[in-house]
């Protein structure tokens, strides 16, 4: 099984040279400290910054320089700033390649819901139902499995939808899968420690699971 | 030159009734109209909408409002950060409108830029879509939303001249332009006012035909919602 970190080290080598990447509050946060020096990526803040660069000393800190999840950062050389319509618009346009987000429910569909759970004080979406809409890819960092053990790899969802068939790849604490574009999680990889079996009585939709399936590599 | 300058923020929100419908710039706690917002703690105006991406904290933005039950309805896309608003809303004192982000950014664009409706796939096929109309568009569906406008938009910038241009600084930009466009009467606090002339036009974000009312404002603070530092 693997810990947040080792979903962030997975999710990370996802990520390819010269890419425009959106991520979520949380785990996909993580994932910008695993990328590799070697490849040069611009990461996109919805508040609207293209290039946002690690968090700042404490002599650097400036009220004015925040991300999406409100945390002060710097900016990298060669950033630019921009409204929040302009910011969507170039969400909406297809223009950032890789969008990294939670999840609380993927659908063998591709369904995401990851914004309300019925009872709970409702937050808001704030720009997840833009992000899912548009990306041309969705890689989902998620648990296979709530607390109690119930899968969140579902024929569908039973949360309401933040998106439809939009998701592409997910990574969860137990495995990589990828969602055919005809429907159901094709199992990829295994987490270190875990077996094919574990994976299928861990996902409720439908795992396809075709010749050997290898542990993954972090 | 027009000169736009008003002398405090008391005497730029001075004509805001009650139920009055308010776009605020801003988001979390980065670039929102600190000053017209203290302006309206004092004037104790009431009935409020107020159109904003979020909802302050307890004691500070929005925020301030919603403790003195100033405010009727939020129309939002986040407002996780304050307890006093969860309360109202489990009460029913208080009315909200969740809207995903870039809908709300391209809604209050498109008030200001004089269009009526557009079709965005934000929200298809989610509790968004209820009600409104879809249409498909090269083989992709899309939902239209329309335009949001105010009575007056506060939104606050780096620097301005007395003509009510404006330039913003790092991520406070972020809703305050669109909005400066989508007011029926705009009004632009900013950290420091200029004779026209002083700011280079090249530099300008938003052209001062927007604004009606410009002052300096005192006192910023700039709260931090999340202090987030390295060592080194």
């Amino acid at each position: 099984m693997l810990d947040k970190i080792g979903i962030a080290k997975r999710i990370a080598r996802e990520v390819r040279d010269g890419m425009y990447i959106n991520l979520g509050i949380g785990i996909p946060t993580l994932v910008a400290n695993y990328i590799p020096s070697s490849i040069n990526v611009v990461l996109q803040s919805e508040n609207g910054l293209l290039g946002i660069g690690p968090f700042p000393t404490e002599a650097e800190v400036d009220p004015d320089l925040i991300n999406a999840g409100k945390q002060t950062i710097t900016m990298m050389p060669g950033s630019a700033l921009f409204s929040s319509a302009e910011s969507f618009a170039m969400i909406r346009s297809g223009k950032v390649d890789l969008t990294i987000l939670g999840a609380m429910e993927v659908s063998e569909q591709g369904d995401i819901a990851n914004w309300k759970v019925p009872g709970k004080m409702v937050k808001g979406m704030g720009g997840a139902m833009d992000l899912v809409a548009s990306a041309k890819h969705i890689i989902v960092a998620m648990q296979h499995c709530s607390k109690d053990g119930a899968s969140k790899l579902l024929p569908s969802c039973t949360l309401p939808i933040t998106g439809l068939r939009c998701v592409k790849r997910i990574v969860s604490d137990m495995a990589v899968v990828d969602i055919l574009p005809g429907g159901g999680f094709k199992l990829l990889e295994r987490a270190p420690g875990v077996t094919v079996d574990d994976i299928k009585k861990a996902t409720a939709g439908k795992l396809i699971v075709e010749g050997e399936i290898p542990e993954m590599t972090l | 030159m027009i000169n736009k300058v008003v002398a405090d923020a008391d005497e730029a929100v001075r004509d805001i009734p009650d139920q009055a419908v308010l776009m605020l710039g801003g988001f979390g706690l980065c670039g929102i109209p600190e000053n017209a917002i203290a302006a309206l703690l004092r004037k104790g105006v009431k009935g409020l909408t107020c159109i904003s991406n979020n909802a302050g904290v307890d004691d500070f933005g929005i925020g301030l409002m919603l403790k003195t039950r100033q405010v009727k309805k939020m129309i939002s896309s986040y407002v996780g950060e304050n307890a006093e608003f969860e309360r109202q809303l489990l009460s029913g004192e208080l009315e909200v409108e969740l809207i995903p982000q870039g809908t709300l950014a391209e809604r209050v664009r498109a008030g200001g830029a004089g269009i009526p409706a557009f079709f965005t796939p934000a929200g298809v096929g989610t509790e968004v879509a209820a009600g409104k109309e879809t249409r498909d568009f090269d083989g992709k569906t899309y939902l239209m939303e329309r335009w949001l406008r105010a009575d007056f938009s506060l939104v606050k910038a780096w620097k301005g001249d007395t003509a009510g241009n404006l330039i913003y600084r790092g991520t406070a930009r972020n809703f305050n332009p669109m909005m400066a466009a989508a007011g029926k009467v705009t009004i632009a606090e900013v950290e420091e006012l200029v004779p026209v002339g002083q700011l280079d036009p090249n530099d300008i974000h938003t052209p001062g035909i927007y604004v009606h009312r410009i002052f300096q404002g005192r006192g910023y603070e700039k709260r931090i919602e999340q202090r987030t530092t390295r060592k080194s």
